[in-house]
């Protein structure tokens, strides 16, 4: 392949965007690896354990856009201890002492801290995009020095981080010269703003083009923002609470009527229902709209406002809306596409939940959908074959039945056949959460059947080491499997352990695998990081029959990780 | 939840095809490959269909069109099935700190119905809704991140706390005895089954961390925990990702009985601020939002119960 230059392989190569087509380039020869690397300017790291910071910078020096994710999935639900790691600090600073202008670093489930904060923002001269998503160890603190320092600032992208909230002083170290904003989301900040800085700041920044408020940001300051900023495209409303009589009101639903823009609508996190219709008038426009932390908005004022949007492509929702409430989305929102039903009564006092058939109501009203999120009180495996039939265009189907191990409440079965269905017509599923009553069974057919599967999510579920092994010689593509509370054992883990090099990872935790069997995969898989999680002293060393309370093992180019706590232990 | 999202869950760092022929001259580039490639079929392929795969999947999909009925076949391997009872799951209960759970020693809960547990007394009350929940007592379930179930959680107890003013307001028009009527029956509900990760901040530390309530049933238990956390650091824990440094004080010391130097506080629904261990251990589950560990010499505004705590204490018999 020498008849071209670099420089024509190069122009080729722009045109391959997905990461996984670029590494399929790479793979070519020693020529196009070398062209394709040098030209690359998008990483996505999966597993940032994986590989060093050193390796990364010194492959791709072109590097501009940086994706990391740090903690197992499951640390979101608090199964992973406090101080475990995903710490993005010597990623900073390998990069801050290398010549890559990295402009953009997306970071998933990672420790962040403030010095790491300002460190980025000293020393990366170009940095134009941060965006952090279940991110915790910084304050708003860092958030100043982002906002002070980072002078071509387009993107910061705050997604349900825990932040320490110290002031909303951070607001006001954006620069009077910085007017190169064009996201700007802080929902997740739980103190005070500094408003008028706010406002200030929305005035000299025309190109904004999503913004998303916290709590703090009261009505009358929304009125005035969206009168600055009417080319807006993606709006979060803070609090949403007013006298609907009152003039600050009235000037809201005039302002509103200008933002054609807006295709994107979530917030309300705190919300007057009778303030609600001064956003009628966008309903028809949107796209998308999350509601789901707009937990005053139920009943007939949420349905009214569905009813108003018809070209919605992605809902996201709280159970509140009830079966009753998906049927107006079914019959409304024809081009639905993802759809997430969230549980809103965590406190357990039994307000409307969703059944199984809300679910078939949507499958039967909206044929394109893809994405599915749904949590419910109960299923049925009658009506999960309904919905294989009626939407075979699943891409992501995650099922989650309140109470575990709760069978098909009509024939009391377990959800083997459901299930089975869902990946028999789907031939395109790549991620599958399972749950209720299931044997082996469900993961025989998923074996069989889930050809495109690359993530799965068991809990409470099988009977014996065969269910795992179906999935793990079946699932040809399976690249993260996480289980938790399921009786698979050491023979299941080791009856092919080739399989692991093939995927980013495997976790286990409350299952039957022992001590003994995780070392003798970690002997025989040096290339993997075997990771025992080791809370409250349970485990004596020695005792190999002990079982192992969390296991996490993932593939690694640098061996066992050096920052690793106390509780964990690499075998 | 828009594009952001969609990069970091939807991106595949696995390279396709596996072409292994490539790797012999290229040991370096091969290396770094193992991340990204994709072994599809690399891995020994057991054959693990025997039997089974006999079987028809009798479900439904295959009858080409069938419209209306939507009744599954009959199972054709029901005798291969069992019905599977309580005794064959695992109990969904989790005591927190306590021993670890393990799957063949567990208490099975039953399949259906609420779980049991130490802290669900008021089963029956959480039932009248119809629909209890189920799993809350269990860790990490319902898988929903923990961003959001705090927020939630915070949210029903502002909700609340908005009603409870309301229910004192003077209001005629006839709802309003009936919101009354439903508002005290969902305090009383609230209050009891309740999900209970809140913030905990020291000061000095600008980082705080988090503790779940319902792991514990009285505040000698919950003051324990915050003492193992806050006053006896991690020993080889590197703090490379905390901003701050954990102080390392030499004499652990009880929070609630105002011999240390600090003294446990909390923020209730009111925006208050209290002494922990005034009220009922259910009244403080209920109105707490966020705790503080405060330097004693800054509970000032508290001082009244404090210094009254003390009296008492000083003039109780020895």
């Amino acid at each position: 392949m020498n008849y071209f230059p670099d420089e024509v392989l190069e122009h080729v190569f722009d045109f391959v965007a997905s990461h996984r087509d670029r590494n399929a380039v790479s793979l070519v020869c020693r020529l196009w690896h070398r062209v394709e690397r040098l030209s690359r300017q998008r990483v996505f790291v999966g597993n940032c354990y994986a590989l060093s910071p050193e390796i990364l910078i010194a492959r791709f020096p072109g590097l501009k856009s940086l994706t990391l994710k740090g903690k197992p999935h499951f640390a979101d639900f608090n199964l992973v201890p406090h101080d475990w790691g995903g710490y993005v600090q010597p990623w900073i600073e390998a990069l801050s002492n290398s010549r890559i202008g990295l402009e953009e670093l997306r970071l998933k489930r990672m420790v962040v801290s403030d010095e790491s904060l300002e460190l980025l923002s000293r020393s990366l001269a170009n940095f134009k995009s941060l965006v952090l998503v279940s991110c915790e160890g910084f304050t708003t603190v860092g958030l100043a020095a982002i906002a002070a320092n980072c002078r071509f600032l387009r993107e910061l992208d705050l997604q349900e981080n825990e932040i320490d909230d110290h002031s909303g002083h951070w607001l006001s170290c954006f620069p009077d010269s910085c007017t190169s904003l064009i996201s700007l989301n802080f929902a997740c900040l739980k103190g005070e703003i500094n408003l008028a800085a706010l406002e200030r700041l929305v005035a000299r920044s025309p190109n904004l083009r999503s913004l998303r408020l916290n709590r703090a940001v009261p009505l009358e300051t929304l009125q005035n923002i969206l009168m600055r900023a009417p080319q807006l495209v993606d709006l979060g409303t803070g609090s949403y609470i007013h006298d609907p009589d009152s003039e600050t009101y009235n000037k809201l639903k005039h302002t509103i009527l200008k933002c054609k823009s807006i295709r994107n609508l979530s917030g309300f996190l705190e919300v007057a229902p009778r303030c609600l219709p001064a956003i009628y008038p966008i309903c028809l426009n949107l796209t998308s709209l999350n509601l789901s932390y707009a937990a005053g908005i139920h009943g007939s004022e949420l349905v009214k406002l569905i009813r108003r949007c018809a070209k919605l492509q992605r809902l996201w929702i709280l159970d509140c809306i009830g079966d009753k409430g998906l049927e107006v989305v079914a019959s409304t929102c024809k081009e639905l596409q993802e759809l997430r039903v969230f549980p809103s009564d965590v406190l357990g006092v039994g307000h409307a939940a969703v059944t199984e058939n809300g679910l078939v109501a949507i499958s039967a009203g909206c044929p394109k959908l893809h994405s599915l999120l749904y949590f419910c009180q109960q299923m049925t495996n009658a009506a999960l074959i309904v919905v294989a039939k009626n939407c075979p265009n699943f891409i992501r189907f995650r099922l989650c039945i309140l109470e575990p191990t709760k069978p098909d409440p009509v024939t009391m079965q377990p959800l083997d056949d459901g299930f089975g269905a869902i990946v028999q017509s789907c031939k395109h599923l790549r991620r599958l959460s399972l749950s209720g009553l299931l044997t082996d069974r469900v993961f025989l057919y998923i074996g069989m059947y889930a050809e495109q599967l690359e993530m799965l999510s068991v809990a409470f579920a099988g009977d014996s080491d065969k269910g795992m092994l179906y999935v793990l010689n079946g699932c040809k593509k399976l690249r993260k499997l996480e289980i938790r509370d399921c009786p698979y054992g050491d023979k299941a883990l080791l009856t092919d352990v080739g399989k692991y090099e093939t995927m980013r990872s495997l976790w286990m935790s409350s299952c039957e695998v022992t001590l003994g069997g995780c070392k003798t995969l970690a002997k025989e898989m040096p290339r993997l990081n075997v990771e025992i999680i080791n809370e409250h002293d349970q485990m004596e060393i020695g005792s190999e029959e002990q079982r192992v309370e969390k296991m996490y093992l993932y593939r690694t180019l640098v061996g066992p990780r050096k920052d690793a706590p106390e509780f964990v232990w690499t075998l | 939840m828009d594009g952001t999202l969609g990069l970091l869950s939807g991106g595949g760092g696995s390279g396709g095809g596996g072409s292994s022929g490539a790797s012999a001259n290229e040991s370096t580039v091969s290396k770094v490959e193992v991340v990204e490639q994709d072994f599809v079929g690399m891995s020994s392929e057991a054959s693990s269909y025997p039997a089974e795969a006999e079987l028809e999947l009798g479900l439904g999909l295959s009858l080409g069109g069938g419209g209306g009925a939507v009744k599954a076949k009959p199972c054709t391997w029901g005798e291969r099935g069992r019905i599977l009872t309580a005794k064959d799951f695992p109990s969904v209960v989790s005591h927190g700190s306590s021993t670890p759970s393990r799957f063949s020693d567990r208490a099975t809960a039953a399949a259906v119905g609420p779980v049991s547990g130490t802290k669900r007394a008021a089963d029956s009350v959480c039932q009248e809704g119809g629909s209890p929940t189920g799993g809350s007592q269990v860790v990490g379930w319902p898988p929903i991140r923990a961003y959001r179930m705090n927020s939630l959680v915070n949210q029903a107890k502002s909700q609340r706390a908005e009603e409870d003013k309301l229910i004192g307001e003077k209001d005629k028009s006839p709802d309003a005895t009936k919101k009354k009527i439903y508002t005290k029956a969902e305090t009383n509900a609230k209050e009891k089954c309740h999900l209970g990760f809140v913030k905990v901040n020291i000061d000095g530390v600008p980082i705080g961390r988090k503790v779940d309530l319902n792991a514990h049933s009285c505040y000698a238990t919950l003051a324990q925990m915050l003492e193992d956390m806050f006053f006896r650091s991690a020993t080889t824990v590197k703090s490379m990702g905390s901003g701050g440094e954990k102080e390392q004080l030499t004499k652990p010391s009880k929070l609630l009985d105002g011999s240390s130097e600090f003294v446990l506080t909390y923020e209730d629904k009111d925006g208050d601020w209290m002494l922990v261990g005034d009220v009922p251990w259910g009244m403080f589950l209920g109105s707490v939002k966020r705790l503080r560990i405060m330097r004693t010499s800054e509970a000032n505004g508290l001082a009244p119960r404090f210094h009254e705590r003390n009296e008492r204490q000083r003039s109780k018999p020895i």
